[in-house]
């Protein structure tokens, strides 16, 4: 009995120090039990924190799925776009006040299918956004259908049969289309997690995140992953990393999720680049927040 | 203190932005309107200000967005194919109440139809292009002036009501090439920060005139912006029949109820006329001189030339319509805003078309001969 008292008496910021970085006026969250965002959100804060990015110059852009849900739940300003545009709404934030920290909020479907054309072009600017893509390879916001990065076999509600379709690998994606900073880990990987969330957050560049995640609703519950541990323990099962992995074959990585960080490279970048040509044609950088003065 | 400039159509909008006070483009190119976009790629740097081509119209528009919240003037420019692709993207500015402008130089249509000759086939897609219910504002010019003019009411009507204005000139107006005053004292709208603090401040307020502050992400306000139904904090609410009805009511009134100050009309010879000829952007050309014939020849024929189309004129029309016989829509489509006109004045007077595609501007002499066989 007195131990039940006491549970009563943690505060929420005993349960979770990054509870006051939410819209605590929002909670709970729509996000199933299980899911994966979770524990995204929380590298996510720890990687914003070890980076020591004020949290007041913070802006998250989002599209549309649960992922881009995201931005809803924490107390900076964020912007929740349509589907697959947030990286073009990002773009044009970030190029008409360079000084803002600019976070994008996406998964596979909003990413790579409606949204591709977008990302790769964010990438080959290597305008300054972060962005994380939480990668649970099925629509989940829609109930469970095929998405563009269901591996093959995959069931979902549009794919009864097992998916035929080719899946995209996203770190290739955008690596080829120019990104300075890529990386990849699993929700089994929350700590390496963080710290590459810290790192794309320190690049000054197109930085890519891909957080492969469970939706143990709808991916797991079809593709015989019931429970989010059932998910979790695979992910950590067929992990490998980066260095490993570049010593083996395609054929011994088939199935294999290959985490790390990718690409980390120096590259100029867009927004300092239209800030620099003012400076040369009009003797000073682009006007922030000019709409108030003009 | 004026000066006077001999430029094209595209040009005299491109600095018309820069006067308005717009410090940020986002586009792709298209024919008719590519100049905007290449004169504002030259002159924005010049001005401490941002352009970039973007990938599709679709990104266009969402980077116009993005940079209008960061505290920007911010605009596009398109035609008929790539105004399409920005429908979407159009309703979710409405919906956040965006201020942007977006040109759109129309060209013959459906499709990519004519790149490179006029038509007016957009009309009532800048109504309607987006889903769901709202109301729009768009404005026509007639005239390389007027292109200048108009592009700066455009920001300053965004500025005011927080929406999407729609710039709806056509290729006639785009490519050709007038004379053009420049007026040293442009007035420009400012756009207003909240009063309230920071915890206090509703971003999307159930407010009287329907319209709020807007402040700038990075300002502290810590704003939610969304296209989902949301509350007046801006937090998504999607379940409640009574929030939405409240938004998107606001929405529509802020712009309805504001109808007389937005509504932009010219008339002439409308007092004593049996026939009155009504027009918007290029075709008023051909309207005014079928006119000035007319009345040389003892017709008795004026003209109404509409510089809003949306939201549409009704009580100039409706006015109009009581002490004439007959109203002739001159439009280069197969009949868009005639519908609009009937709809207030079929009760009052005879509705006619005149309707010309292929992208050549209506004869006057064609007009006249039409009013004629009313006579």
């Amino acid at each position: 009995m007195a131990e039940k008292n006491k549970q009563d008496f943690i505060t929420d910021e005993e349960k979770n120090p990054y509870i006051k970085y939410f819209r605590k006026d929002r909670l709970p969250t729509i996000f199933c039990s299980g899911c994966g965002i979770g524990i995204t959100i929380n590298s996510f804060l720890k990687g914003l924190e070890s980076a020591d990015i004020d949290f007041n110059n913070l802006s998250l852009v989002s599209g549309i799925g649960c992922s881009s849900r995201v931005p809803g739940y924490l107390n900076c300003d964020s912007l929740h776009t349509t589907h697959g545009r947030a990286m073009s709404f990002a773009t044009g934030l970030k190029i008409g006040n360079p000084d803002l920290n600019v976070v994008v909020f996406t998964g596979d479907g909003d990413a790579s299918a409606i949204g591709g054309n977008h990302l790769i072009h964010a990438a080959r600017r290597n305008i300054n956004l972060t962005v994380i893509c939480i990668n649970n390879n099925i629509y989940g916001m829609t109930g469970g259908q095929v998405s563009p990065t269901s591996p093959e076999g995959t069931l979902a509600t549009t794919a009864p049969y097992g998916s035929i379709d080719t899946p995209f690998n996203l770190i290739d994606l955008v690596t080829a289309a120019g990104a300075s900073f890529v990386g990849r880990w699993t929700t089994a990987h929350p700590l390496q997690l963080s710290k590459t969330i810290k790192n794309g957050l320190l690049n000054n560049g197109f930085s890519f995140i891909e957080v492969v995640s469970q939706c143990p609703t709808y991916y797991g519950r079809k593709n015989k992953l019931k429970t989010p541990v059932s998910m979790i323990k695979m992910f950590k099962e067929n992990s490998i990393n980066k260095r490993r992995a570049d010593t083996l074959s395609e054929e011994e990585l088939l199935g294999k999720i290959v985490v790390g960080e990718f690409v980390n490279k120096k590259r100029g970048e867009l927004s300092k680049k239209i800030d620099d040509l003012s400076y040369i044609k009009s003797g000073r950088n682009t006007i922030r927040k000019s709409a108030y003065i003009f | 203190m004026t000066k006077e400039l001999f430029i094209q159509g595209n040009e005299a909008c491109a600095r018309g932005a820069i006067e308005a006070g717009c410090r940020f483009f986002g586009g792709y190119p298209i024919t008719p309107s590519t100049e905007i976009a290449e004169y504002l790629s030259i002159a924005l740097p010049k001005v401490s200000g941002s352009f970039i081509q973007m990938e599709d119209e679709i990104s266009a528009i969402g980077s116009v967005i993005g940079a209008s919240w960061s505290g920007i003037k911010s605009m596009t420019a398109t035609s008929g194919p790539g105004f399409s692709l920005m429908q979407e993207n159009i309703g979710f500015a409405i919906m956040s109440e965006t201020p942007l402008v977006i040109v759109n130089v129309q060209r013959g249509s459906p499709s990519t139809g004519q790149p490179t000759m006029a038509g007016q086939g957009d009309m009532m897609q800048a109504r309607w292009g987006s889903h769901g219910d709202y109301e729009t504002i768009a404005i026509s010019p007639s005239s390389v002036q007027e292109f200048f003019d108009f592009t700066i009411l455009g920001f300053n009507l965004a500025e005011k009501y927080r929406v999407p204005v729609v710039i709806l000139a056509d290729e006639v107006i785009g490519h050709m090439r007038e004379k053009v005053h420049l007026q040293d004292n442009i007035e420009t709208l400012k756009r207003i920060k909240p009063k309230e603090d920071l915890k206090d401040f509703l971003p999307f307020k159930n407010v009287e005139n329907g319209t709020n502050p807007m402040p700038s992400f990075g300002d502290g306000y810590n704003i939610h912006v969304t296209g989902l139904t949301h509350n007046e904090r801006g937090y998504p609410i999607t379940t409640s029949p009574k929030d939405h009805s409240t938004l998107v009511k606001r929405l529509v009134n802020k712009i309805l109820k504001n109808r007389e100050n937005i509504v932009s009309t010219n008339f002439k010879y409308c007092d004593d006329a049996d026939i009155v000829l009504i027009g918007y952007g290029s075709p008023i050309r051909s309207i005014m001189e079928a006119v000035k014939i007319g009345r040389e020849n003892g017709i008795k024929i004026g003209y109404l030339k509409i510089n809003t189309p949306w939201p549409f004129p009704e009580d100039e029309v409706a006015k109009i319509a009581k002490n004439v016989d007959d109203l002739i829509v001159v439009e280069m489509n197969l009949g868009q805003m005639v519908h609009e006109v009937e709809r207030v004045a079929k009760n009052d007077t005879n509705v006619h078309l005149f309707s010309e595609i292929g992208g050549t501007l209506p004869k006057p002499t064609d007009i006249l001969n039409k009013v004629k066989k009313l006579l």
